[in-house]
């Protein structure tokens, strides 16, 4: 086990892809000579050289086009979409072509490309540099969307993504690049689609994404230690494929709900899991589902407006603790 | 019809600077045959197309290729089977020209699961691997950062391949045209951006449209050679596709061709195009037919007569007959489809 902070998981994860296939390509703005803006993929131009690992002008459509066209014809290429609020200037490419390619060819094509990007707040950015965006990918349908939370998430889950013939969507939480976890030694590759439970607890189950997983965890330390309340808590990791399985067998056990988002509230992705659950198992709940999110604002900027906004574990724990009563 | 110009730019690189006629020896009676063939079968094909949408076997939106057919054929002449091609939406020319067969395009206008995409492409959307057609695409312009990725590919594996990416004269002023252009040239891509200059951009016309009115200069100020070619005549398009292809080859970069070509349908189906006058089109339909005016080089050379053309007309009808029954004939797709082919591993 090595420790690694979630930012040189990235680079790790690139560089053991980057070392099995040649096929592997990587572009983007400012991801070679200057190692990423959050040096997140230091090294790899060294390693890999500039033909695999290219500077990209500021054209983020002109990258997506090369993304797409290159997987079309062999490649696999992982794009970087430097900030997830950019994805707005090249959203076609991403909506209308990578998404549809497949299913327009009649199966003929697939499309086996990451779109790697730096999602969500906390960094006192600002309403086009905070947002979290996961929901917007998870809206259109032809994509994958994956989300880590750790070290070890981001390493086996970029690589598997970075395999799968699919395209993929990976947001990185940017709040979360300077933490550390234990990462295994040697080649790591995990399944796409499979939600990590990472604490058991009876009374309630929260279901939380990224950035909102540790907060999840440190409520549930809260909840049971000040309330007495045991919750489980569910890292979702990816979006699609939704891994409903543990969702609703984790909801069954507990009987309630509740869903930690980063997203704003409207159309975020908690919706969609309140309405499998109510779907699926309505009456193994005992009460209604509780979806603590971003309001439905842009993201500001000061420190305190943009703590207000944002899930905290103590806004956790007091909703959950009002709403549980 | 259209004056022949170039750009010399593309940093000392390109050699288009010539005007004079190419020395090149003339083509031979079967070359000549060959594209003449081959857009009748696009002309034929659009008529029957037409006709199929005036009686509602064909749906949703359908744009025809009438009077473009020298363009593509004259391109396709140029390349190989380690090229790529990508256009937008009016693309049933182009992906005949390709090789793709009448009957599995003309399936995929009537909604049959014998088309190319099963049904679930449509006119717009339609690809082949196997002829490396990459589309067919409805968005006006993406079709060229997707080409710049095909010749990304092909310069990164090394294949000799060249793409040739098509787009309208309205697709130039999309953004992401630029993009692509600065990309294709800063990395020295394989692409070959082939501008369709029907002169009207929907019911636009290029005037009112574009600030630049020489196209074929677009891609100057990213240091890209450009060529204004007639496009109403194959033997044109070809000997400047060659040109193109020759500097894509040889590792010289992109290249941009504006072909002066014509429409002579609407937009689409839907348009019965009222921005422009009768006589403009008939003028153009008469004087500069590129199927006609090959004709005549064909009969005045001696290598076949009008009747033996007839003939050669009446075979081509025939596989677009034959196209017509199948796309009848071929059953709707199972509503089953519906969840196939989104993703490879859902």
């Amino acid at each position: 086990m090595a420790e690694l902070t979630y930012r040189e998981a990235v680079a790790d994860a690139i560089a053991q892809e980057m070392r099995r296939d040649e096929d592997v390509v990587f572009l983007g703005e400012d991801v070679g000579a200057a190692g990423g803006v959050f040096k997140a993929t230091v090294g790899l131009l060294n390693e890999f050289g500039s033909v695999r690992v290219r500077d990209t002008p500021i054209s983020e459509q002109a990258i997506l086009g090369a993304a797409m066209g290159s997987a079309m014809t062999g490649l696999r290429p992982i794009a970087e979409i430097m900030f997830s609020d950019f994805l707005a200037v090249c959203w076609d490419i991403v909506a209308n072509e990578i998404a549809k390619a497949r299913y327009m060819t009649g199966g003929q094509m697939s499309m086996p490309l990451v779109i790697r990007t730096a999602n969500g707040g906390g960094s006192r950015f600002g309403a086009q540099h905070s947002q979290s965006v996961e929901n917007w990918a998870m809206m259109v349908p032809g994509l994958k969307v994956v989300a880590p939370s750790t070290p070890a998430d981001v390493k086996g889950l970029l690589a598997a993504a970075i395999r799968d013939p699919d395209p993929v969507m990976f947001f990185e939480q940017k709040s979360l690049y300077p933490i550390k976890g234990e990462v295994p030694d040697g080649e790591l590759v995990q399944e796409l689609g499979t939600a990590k439970v990472l604490r058991d607890g009876g009374d309630v189950t929260i279901a939380a994404l990224a950035a909102m997983v540790p907060r999840a965890l440190d409520a549930a330390g809260t909840l049971a230690s000040d309330h007495g309340i045991e919750a489980t808590v569910i890292d979702l990791r990816s979006l699609v494929p939704l891994d409903t399985q543990t969702i609703l067998s984790e909801v069954s056990k507990t009987g309630r709900l509740v869903t930690v988002e980063e997203n704003p509230r409207l159309c975020g992705w908690g919706a969609e899991i309140a309405s499998i659950v109510a779907d699926e198992i309505f009456w193994d709940l005992d009460g209604p589902v509780i979806r603590i999110t971003t309001p439905h604002i842009p993201l500001p900027a000061a420190d305190a407006l943009e703590d207000a906004t944002m899930p905290s574990a103590e806004r956790i724990v007091r909703e959950i603790v009002e709403k549980l009563d | 019809m259209a004056k022949v110009s170039q750009s010399k730019t593309g940093k000392g690189k390109s050699k288009t600077t010539s005007r004079r006629r190419s020395k090149r020896a003339a083509p031979d009676a079967d070359q000549l045959l060959d594209y003449y063939r081959d857009m009748l079968l696009i002309r034929r094909f659009e008529e029957r197309a037409g006709q199929m949408y005036g009686m509602g076997l064909i749906g949703g939106f359908c744009h025809l290729y009438i009077g473009q057919e020298a363009v593509v054929v004259g391109m396709q002449g140029a390349i190989d089977d380690r090229d790529a091609v990508v256009t937008s939406y009016r693309d049933h020319g182009h992906m005949l020209a390709c090789g793709m067969e009448a009957k599995g395009v003309m399936a995929e206008l009537t909604g049959r699961i014998g088309g190319y995409s099963k049904g679930k492409g449509g006119s717009m959307h339609m690809f082949s691997k196997e002829k490396r057609f990459y589309g067919g695409h409805g968005i006006v312009g993406a079709q060229v950062p997707i080409g710049t990725g095909l010749a990304f590919a092909a310069k990164y594996k090394n294949t000799g391949g060249v793409s040739l990416t098509y787009l309208g004269d309205g697709a130039v002023n999309q953004g992401q045209v630029h993009e692509a252009f600065n990309m294709a040239e800063l990395w020295d891509l394989p692409v070959i951006y082939i501008i369709e200059n029907n002169r009207y951009g929907m019911g636009t016309s290029v005037s009112r449209a574009s600030a630049a009115k020489e196209l074929y200069k677009l891609g100057e100020p990213y240091g890209m050679p450009g060529e204004q070619v007639d496009g109403m005549d194959v033997l044109a398009v070809r000997q400047a596709a060659d040109k193109a292809v020759k500097h894509c080859r040889d590792g010289n970069g992109p290249y941009v061709l504006e072909m002066m070509t014509y429409r002579y349908r609407g937009h689409s189906m839907s348009d019965p195009a009222k921005y422009r006058s009768k006589e403009e089109v008939a003028e153009m339909r008469e004087q500069h037919d590129p199927i006609s005016n090959l004709s005549k080089v064909i009969v005045d050379a001696g290598h076949k007569t009008e009747g033996e053309l007839k003939e050669l007309d009446k075979e081509v009808r025939a596989i677009v007959a034959e196209a017509a029954e199948f796309a009848q004939e071929s059953p709707e797709p199972d509503p089953s489809e519906l969840f196939t082919d989104v993703l490879v591993n859902a």
